[in-house]
């Protein structure tokens, strides 16, 4: 059994996210019934499955909320706020009780025995009066009967189940003496007879110590379908027990044909095909063949630059030489398709996040006294599944920080004119090769005057700085700044934005926000759709060849000196078209001889990286190029300004730049580090 | 060796009951609604169906009416994985023409010894 139980988890986990999430889409007073239908079915495969797995415990526990789900769907109970809470409760306990089984944790038992408390209140309270017992009174008084004589006359349509008599004879057979005797008087002439009928009767001497029990058991499923009597052998026969009396024989018979009108009304409105064909593979394996892939790329990439060479030094270009160039030109083709199908695996849908959020919002909402109406768009949005595990957190951020600082409670927007229930909407839309994430909410927007006040006490800007309104919106994202007016349990320490930025910067994203006061804020955030490959621009410095990300280059230029101009000697600037963009000097920052001071006529690279643009000065433009990433964490240690490392097709290491690191170390390589006045600070920031 | 339709939406029950009647030697198919399980017994013949009943886009009292409809499974044994709570599940099957049940949970024991009732 044990083999299973993988496969049991990760099924059950799946049908507590869609319990969690049908719950809160549940219209309290006004419930859909497929919904309830849909978070039964996910309780009941959980009872099921832990009941046949051996975890008794999560079985008892989802009973008891499945039988709450139950009296729901079959509308004998009220789909009440709190019942809707208490069963989110639930799932929170079988979600701990399933978590602590698969990876051999404690469960908190008190915690588990008080939501039963709750679910068994709620059913005691309002519900019906629990099942009533089904008073069997079988009086066993029989047990030394020397055997039993059976009367048994399936029903005409008996065979029409599927249940053969004669199979019931061979049971009967096992359990001990059989002698049986047909009764053929109801049978038909040859031309009235039905052969999908059955007409014949048996009077079965079944010898042996059976218990009346297994004798029961054979005919259990076909109890309603047939006349039966079975008495002991050797008893009186005053103590007949007799399952179904003769005289309403009849009419049972027709209630077991008649298809109960309940049944295919329910079935017609189980159609919600949300299941698509997949198989379930391990993460590892996938990695493994888009590691394999990976070298694949870096062999062709290899093969092409080898070929290209060949074919040059030759001078004669022979058509068989031009056949290699073809295949050539075909296996870097074929092996861009292998490589984005293989990238396309790991891809899952954003909604995983998404997903997450209506149960916050229905609980921050609660907690906070506002009223919050949630709008996903993009839900199908596919990314890569390291970035998602990795925006999960960000995300929860935010939609914390919207729901505390942005959306007013319903008193304040009422007073400014507004609905009284907030939106917040999250987007997801594919730009380019990256991952547009948005999260908007319609509140009261960034105080600026606030966010600036608190900015200049801390000396984050001086006193007689002007920023623009971006600028200002962007403070939120720096360390220690929180401008709630009192700390909240919700968000609002300071400690939360700049970690934020920090980790979608760590995954190659990067983090905005937009805001009009009064109007409400939006956040965008932009990640790479996978954290595999890279497109670079191959740039050499001295003597190394390093990688830029293509995203974040906006243009090569060659540097013309009546552009140039240096702030005392400190930092150069460069002008393109109309604004000043800082020069930094690759070779400097990488600790490498330059052969020449002079800019002039040098190649200069423009590249954006956290909205701020820069120009760094290399030796040479190469090729444009698909790298894979190897992470440097992984296989040496981090590097400030790196981002990782590639192989190229001649087998070197090239190592690919992280712009954002490169800015922020040229600020500090530039910048003294103590600034009382502010005055020339973050000339970077300045300039951008 | 008999052939058998496993019918559940859930992958772990799914693969229980397929490992266990395998080991027994029979011959399973594996389906995962009653939609799905439809299909497949359209164009093929089993010997037994089992089916759970909760199940998403048909369920197994749908798929136990729809089967019996076809003249290929007017007689075949339709058993229903049921659990002792809903014993109006238990007569909901049968009045959709199921042969008989399996209650839930149960062991490979279990199940073996009720499928060889039906199929001797």
């Amino acid at each position: 059994m044990q083999q299973f139980h993988q496969t049991f988890f990760e099924e059950s986990f799946e049908g507590l996210d869609i319990m969690e999430n049908e719950l809160l889409n549940l219209d309290v007073g006004n419930a859909d019934s497929e919904v309830i239908n849909t978070i039964f079915r996910s309780a009941h495969s959980i009872k099921g499955g832990s009941g046949t797995f051996g975890f008794t415990a999560v079985a008892e526990f989802t009973h008891v909320a499945e039988t709450l789900l139950d009296e729901m769907r079959d509308g004998i109970r009220q789909v009440t706020q709190e019942s809707v809470d208490v069963l989110l409760k639930s799932v929170d306990v079988m979600r701990a009780m399933l978590t602590a089984l698969s990876e051999g944790g404690e469960m908190d038992a008190d915690n588990i025995a008080s939501v039963q408390m709750e679910l068994e209140q709620l059913l005691g309270t309002e519900g019906t009066a629990a099942a009533s017992a089904n008073t069997e009174s079988d009086n066993n008084s029989n047990e030394n009967a020397d055997g039993w004589l059976i009367s048994f006359r399936p029903h005409v349509e008996m065979l029409r189940t599927g249940n053969d008599p004669v199979r019931m004879m061979y049971a009967l057979a096992e359990l001990g003496e059989i002698e049986t005797k047909a009764d053929i008087s109801e049978l038909p002439s040859f031309a009235d007879l039905d052969p999908e009928d059955s007409f014949i009767g048996w009077e079965i001497t079944l010898k042996g110590d059976i218990k009346i029990e297994d004798v029961k058991e054979v005919f259990d499923w076909v109890e309603d379908e047939c006349d039966l009597d079975i008495q002991p052998l050797s008893a009186p026969s005053e103590t007949t027990i007799s399952d179904t009396p003769p005289v309403v024989a009849e009419s049972s018979a027709a209630a077991a044909v008649t298809p109960s009108p309940a049944a295919p009304a329910k079935a017609s409105t189980a159609k919600k095909n949300t299941e698509s064909a997949s198989i379930r593979v391990g993460i590892d394996k996938v990695d493994e063949i888009i590691n394999l892939v990976g070298e694949l790329v870096i062999t062709q990439a290899m093969l092409g630059q080898v070929g290209g060479e060949i074919c040059n030094d030759d001078g004669h270009s022979s058509t068989q030489m031009e056949k290699l160039l073809e295949g050539l030109a075909q296996l870097e083709r074929n092996t861009r398709e292998i490589q984005e199908s293989v990238m396309r695996i790991r891809m899952l849908p954003i909604s995983f996040v998404f997903s997450r959020v209506p149960r916050l919002v229905h609980d921050l909402s609660g907690k906070l006294n506002k009223k919050v109406n949630l709008v996903t768009l993009g839900e199908g949005t596919e990314l890569d599944k390291t970035v998602m595990e990795k925006i999960g957190d960000p995300m929860v951020h935010l939609v914390r920080n919207a729901l505390d600082h942005g959306i007013e409670t319903p008193e304040q927007r009422v007073a400014s004119g507004k609905e009284e229930t907030g939106t917040l909407t999250l987007n997801a839309y594919h730009k380019g090769g990256n991952i547009v994430i948005e999260l908007s909410d319609d509140g009261a927007g960034i105080n600026k005057e606030r966010v600036l006040n608190k900015a200049r006490k801390n000396g984050l800007v001086g006193e007689n700085e002007n920023l623009s309104d971006d600028a200002i919106n962007d403070l939120i994202f720096h360390p220690g700044l929180s401008t709630a007016e009192t700390l909240s349990d919700v968000s609002g320490r300071g400690v939360g934005m700049d970690v934020v930025r920090k980790n979608i910067k760590s995954l190659g994203g990067s983090v905005r926000v937009d805001s009009v006061e009064g109007e409400g804020a939006t956040f965008t955030i932009q990640l790479p759709l996978t954290l595999a490959i890279l497109d670079g621009q191959l740039v050499k410095v001295a003597n190394e060849t390093f990688v830029v990300p293509l995203v974040s280059i906006i243009e090569s230029i060659q540097v013309k000196s009546a552009n140039l101009s240096g702030i005392a000697g400190k930092a150069e600037l460069y002008k393109l078209r109309d604004e000043y963009i800082p020069i930094i000097r690759a070779h400097s920052v990488f600790g490498m001889n330059d052969s020449t001071e002079s800019l002039e006529d040098r190649l200069m690279v423009v590249v954006e990286g956290d909205g701020k643009k820069a120009g760094i000065i290399v030796d040479d433009l190469l090729a444009q190029q698909q790298v894979v990433i190897k992470s440097l964490e992984t296989n040496y240690q981090r590097v400030d300004g790196l981002s990782g490392a590639t192989i190229l097709g001649d087998g070197t290491v090239a190592l690919i730049l992280d712009i954002s690191g490169v800015i922020d170390m040229f600020k500090t390589l530039n910048t003294p580090p103590v600034n009382p006045d502010g005055e020339g600070s973050n000339i970077a920031e300045q300039a951008a | 060796m008999a052939s058998i339709l496993a019918v559940d939406d859930s992958a772990s029950m799914r693969q229980m009951v397929s490992f266990t009647l395998k080991g027994a030697g029979y011959d399973v198919t594996e389906a995962k609604d009653g939609q799905e399980a439809l299909q497949i017994a359209k164009s093929n013949s089993y010997n037994l169906v089992i089916t759970d009943i909760n199940m998403p886009i048909m369920d197994g009292i749908t798929l136990t009416k729809e089967l019996r409809s076809l003249p290929a499974y007017k007689f075949t044994p339709i058993l229903t994985l049921t659990t002792e709570s809903s014993g109006e599940k238990k007569m909901a099957g049968k009045q959709a023409g199921a042969t008989g049940w399996i209650v839930k949970p149960f062991n490979p024991d279990q199940l073996l010894a009720t499928v060889k009732k039906v199929l001797g």
